[in-house]
Order: structure tokens, then sequence, then C-alpha cells
């Protein structure tokens, strides 16, 4: 899932600015299940937002909405009877979300109020860890099913670095070295003579250095 | 025992102090309550186990949120007690009495900032 | 391909290799690179030329490489993945060989977290064992890493790093082996404190024979007091510094430190030359330059061949 954090408070205020009829706009998916973006965060922010401008002594309102999903049209559009009641839509989705929302109503105001972080998984209630970096060509097969990519602080091919320690990466000692892993898991699998091979260098067309990606699957088209 | 507690304190029962969602004491304060505290179980002797944990948790995260919107962490509070030991209900209520007055009225109400 | 360098020259004559870093300021200064090759002149065969060591910035290390190849000495070019992509890299390898630079070092270079620009983005387009694999492909097959053809070809002599104190351990030959296999002619370690440790690593590398295709040099580093013994100890990621060694400095009265600190140096280096497979010390005098010719001397290794 796609995983992020809440900006700060003092942040999102900043950022509203003098716009004081926010609709406050959570998604269902990804940033629910990761306790950022859902329809108890929106709960939360929306009594911080209100707490705020009530001791402020200031009017202020705040709509809570929570939309299936903000990377789909149809959901986003669900909202258009009554957007049009607020300066600003503040939308706790991931990057993508917001984006979105402003894609479908072009003359809103509107503002993020979490911080994308990485693709991840739930390690255990409250905790979530990064797993891909979504580089469009997957070498998973190669290093006993933990990326390199996303797991070595400097993605190393072919690692590990002078740094590996204790099974800890140099750069944080709570931090496993993706490299460790690799091996660990390559000896469990009884591979380990795969880390003889030297992986060669990565064709970063498929990631992010192409420019932004897009997909086409023709047969699913209307 | 007739024990005498302030009487400020309004008392709002629920099963178990693991009940106590985040939003409900956010709520109360936006309603303009001054101080907010739990009154859970002893640590261990939770009779779900957790719930008087979760509630301290929940009350430290809470302490985050009132100091993000400025109108202080103190204002809410966990206290742990057995069902006999009403001296220290009362103790606990005192306490907590002393210290929101002393915080003085919160500032949600009217708008002190102004 | 034979190249001109040195290093090379020495390790076909099989003579024993000494090489010794110098450590760019953090300047413009090139009066301080030409000082601190002055120390090192006659006294070692090559001299590496560290790159933004630690992430911190310096004078690049290709002009510092420069500056000491003018006063005739042999720089080694370090060169970390961390900084540049396969463009930036490809390009000053050309540029390197053009100015007649004999040596490179392949690295993939420390973590930006912990130099004096923590907020910056990395690159690591390719790593250090790809990097050996680019300057191969250049100089023995005329290529770029993209296919097109090279006009005038870099001839450089190849080496990269090795921790034999890293984790996991018993994978550190096997990488060795994975770098060898990509191309790499000489090794420089870590600093070695842990001479045992240090000579299980080594049997692992010969019993793959991997100390007669590379030039296995063992890194030594002189300590300046107990203070930085303990310091590496505890901060510096991959150092293996035994209780016993920083007793021994601790056991010494201040004043005394430094020299105590080059005898275990030179202590070390004996130790590491009797050791089967070893072809070669390298010398890091962190900022501690003016030492070395001291050091090399104590060591009987002068003079330096003429080769």
């Amino acid at each position: 899932m796609i995983v992020g954090n809440r900006k700060e408070f003092q942040e999102i205020v900043g950022m509203l600015g003098s716009n004081r009829r926010v609709l406050l706009l959570g998604c269902n998916e990804c940033v629910t299940v990761c306790g950022v973006g859902g329809e108890k965060e929106v709960g939360v922010l929306a009594s911080e937002l209100r707490i705020h401008w009530k001791t402020a002594g200031e009017t202020f309102e705040v709509k809570e909405h929570t939309l299936e999903r903000q990377c789909d049209y149809e959901y986003i559009d669900q909202v258009r009877g009554f957007v049009g009641d607020y300066d600003v839509i503040l939308s706790m989705a991931c990057g993508a979300g917001v984006q979105y929302v402003a894609e479908a109503y072009k003359t809103k105001l509107v503002m993020p109020a979490v911080n994308t972080t990485f693709l991840g998984v739930t390690l255990e209630q409250g905790v979530w860890s990064e797993r891909c970096q979504g580089c469009g060509a997957c070498i998973l097969d190669m290093t006993g099913g933990v990326c390199p990519i996303a797991r070595c602080a400097k993605s190393l091919m072919n690692g590990p670095c002078g740094g590996s320690s204790g099974g800890k990466c140099e750069v944080d000692k709570e931090v496993d070295c993706g490299w460790q892993l690799i091996i660990d898991r390559l000896t469990e699998l009884g591979q380990l003579d795969r880390y003889e091979d030297i992986i060669p260098v990565k064709d970063w067309r498929s990631s992010r250095e192409a420019g932004p990606r897009k997909r086409i699957r023709e047969d699913l088209r209307l | 025992m007739r024990l005498s507690y302030p009487s400020n304190v309004k008392v709002v029962k629920v099963p178990c102090t693991g009940r106590v969602d985040i939003l409900l004491i956010l709520h109360a304060f936006e309603n303009g309550v001054d101080g907010v505290y739990l009154a859970g179980c002893l640590e261990g002797e939770c009779h779900f186990l957790k719930g008087n944990l979760r509630a301290k948790k929940r009350v430290q995260y809470v302490k985050g949120l009132l100091e993000e919107v400025g109108i202080g962490g103190e204002r809410v509070e966990m206290f742990n007690m057995s069902a006999s030991q009403g001296q220290r209900f009362a103790q606990c209520a005192q306490e907590m009495t002393e210290r929101v007055r002393s915080l003085g009225p919160s500032p949600v109400k009217g708008g002190s900032k102004k | 391909m034979k190249t001109n360098s040195k290093i090379e020259k020495i390790w076909d004559s099989g003579g024993f290799i000494v090489t010794s870093e110098c450590g760019p300021p953090r300047g413009a200064d090139a009066e301080i690179v030409r000082k601190k090759g002055e120390y090192l002149r006659g006294v070692v065969d090559g001299v590496n030329v560290t790159d933004n060591q630690t992430s911190v910035v310096r004078m690049s290390s290709l002009s510092a490489c420069a500056i000491l190849k003018g006063m005739g000495l042999e720089p080694i070019l370090q060169m970390v993945c961390r900084d540049r992509n396969r463009i930036a890299l490809q390009s000053d390898i050309l540029g390197a060989a053009a100015l007649g630079i004999n040596n490179m070092l392949c690295l993939s270079g420390d973590h930006q977290k912990f130099g004096d620009h923590p907020q910056g983005k990395n690159v690591y387009d390719i790593d250090s064992m790809q990097l050996i694999q680019t300057v191969r492909q250049m100089r023995d097959e005329g290529k770029f890493l993209g296919g097109d053809e090279i006009k005038g070809k870099p001839v450089i002599f190849i080496g990269a790093a090795e921790n034999p104190f890293a984790d996991p351990f018993e994978i550190r030959a096997a990488r060795l082996g994975k770098k060898v296999k990509s191309g790499c002619q000489f090794i420089q370690t870590q600093c070695i404190y842990n001479l045992e440790k240090f000579s299980r690593w080594m049997q692992m590398v010969c019993d793959r024979g991997l100390h007669e295709k590379c030039a296995i040099l063992a890194g030594v580093t002189p300590m300046k007091s107990a203070g930085m013994a303990n310091y590496m100890k505890k901060n510096v990621p991959g150092m293996d510094v035994p209780d016993a060694l920083i007793e021994r400095m601790k056991g010494t009265p201040k004043e005394k430190q430094a020299e105590e600190g080059i005898n275990i140096c030179v202590e070390s280096i004996q130790q590491l030359r009797e050791m089967p497979g070893v072809r070669g010390i390298h010398i890091m005098a962190i900022e501690w330059e003016e030492k070395v010719a001291e050091i090399v001397k104590a060591a009987g290794l002068f003079p330096r061949p003429e080769v």
C-alpha cells in the first residue's frame, strides 16, 4: 500500500491561510489502512481545526467527507454537488489522490494534509515499512525476494557495502541491511551460489527517469 | 465511605477505558471542557487484558494533539485505580481539578486568543 | 591491456606495493595539495586522492589528482557512485585518462547522511561493481556503457576497496571475487586493526585464488590518540578496533600516544607483510600525511623501487 505521514498541524494551518470553509476529504484506501487519511483521521484533523479556530474566536467551517478512493474520477465526482460551498479542499489522500482531485475541480484550491512517503507493508498494527520503489523492472527473482533498490540505502545492485554491521545499515542502526536480508534468504533457499552472479547495470528507463509513466491495457478500455 | 470529590467533575461511564476513543476526548474539548481524565483499572488488571494500556497510549497521543492546537497536553491525563480504591478516586478527582484550575479555563471557550 | 600505472608495474615485477592517500582541502587552495604531495614524494608508489570522503564537500578528486600528477607523483583517482550518474562517471574517466592519471579506485561512497549535506539527493545510478565493469569495458573494449565506440580509450589500472570487517563476514571474499571478475586489479582494504580477523579473511581470499588475480593492499591507519581509537571503534561504520589496542593506547601517557600509534601501525605493517597473499600496504594517515615517510622507513619499506 501507499504509506504517508500526516503533516504537522501548524503547517496545515499555515497552508490554509485565510480560507475558513474547508472540505476535508479522506480516502478509504491505503491511507485508511496506514492510519493517516481515513475517516478517523479526517475526524481528528477536523476536531483539531475546530478547536484551533474556536480558541482564536473566529468562525470556521469544516465538512468531513471520506471517499471510497481519490484515485478514481467516479468517486471524486461524488462531492461535486457541494464542493462549491467551500473555499478549499484539504485532501488526506496520497499525492496521487490530491492531484486527481485538483484535476477534477480545476477552479478549486486543493491542498495536501499528508506527506506521501513510500510503498510498503504493515509490519504489525501501527508499524509500516518500505518495500518497493516502483522502478518498473523487478529483479526480486534474482535477490531472494528482497529488493536491493528499496531496501539498501544506496540501492546497490551488488552489495553489501562496507557499512553493513551486525545485520544493520550504516545509515541507521534500526534499519536492516537489505543485502544481509538478501544473503540470509538466499542461504535459506539454498541459493547462495546466486550471490556470485553480478547484477548488470540497470536500465532506469522503466523507472521515473524516463519521465512520468503511464500504463495502458487496450483490452480493458471502453 | 461517602467520600466527597469536587462537584465540577462530570463522570462519563464507559465499559472500559479501552472504549475511550481519541475523538471522544477531542470532542469534549471542542465543546468547552477544561480538562479530561480517564480513570482506568490498575495496569495488568484489565478485564479485557489491554484496555487500560490502550487508553494510556491514546491519552499520550491526545496530549500531542492538544499541544499542536495550542491548548496544552496537561489538560488530559490517565489515572489508574481499582474498584475498591474509593479514596484514590476522590484523590485523583481533587488532583486533576487543582491542575486544571491552575491552568485556567480552556482557551477554546469564547476564543481567548482573540 | 597494460597501463602506465606504477602500481601495475610493481605488481608485474613481483614487488611489494606501498600507497598512501591525500585528502583534498575544503577550499580552492592548490598549495595544500602540493604540500601534502611533497610529504609523500618518493615515499610511496601511488597516492589515493579521496572523492568527497565521508560525503563532505572538498576540492574535486580529479583536480587534486592533476595537481599531484603535475608534481610527478602517481595519483590514484578515487571515484564514488554517490554523486554522479553513468554519464558523469564516464566523462570523468575520460578526463582522468586525458590528464595522464593511470589508476582509479571504484567505490560506492559513504552515504550522504554522514556528510555536510545530508539534505542532498544521492545518485547511485550504478554501483562500485558496475563502475569497475564500466572502466574495464571502456578500456578493453573501447566502448561506452551505452555501446558507442570510444575514440581514444582510457588506459587505466582498476582498483576497488573491500572491508574485511563488514558483515556478513562469510560472503566478503565472495564479494571480492565478484569485483575481480568485474575487472578489478588491485584492492585496498579498510584499515586493519584486528589482524586475526583479517588473516581469516585473507585465507578465504587465497582459497579462492583471488590474491593471484588481484593485488591485495592491506590498509592501515595510524592512531593519533586513545580518543581517536575509541572514536573509530564506536562511530566509524564497519571498523573493528580490538579492546586490547584501545587499552594499549590508553595506557600510554597522552604526550606519547601519537608515537605509540605510529609504533602500532609499524608493527601491524610488519605482520601484514608476512601474511600470504598480501602484496602491498595502503597507509591512510588521515590529516597526518607528514608521518607517512616515517612509517614507511620504520617498516623497512624504503627506498621504493624504480619502475
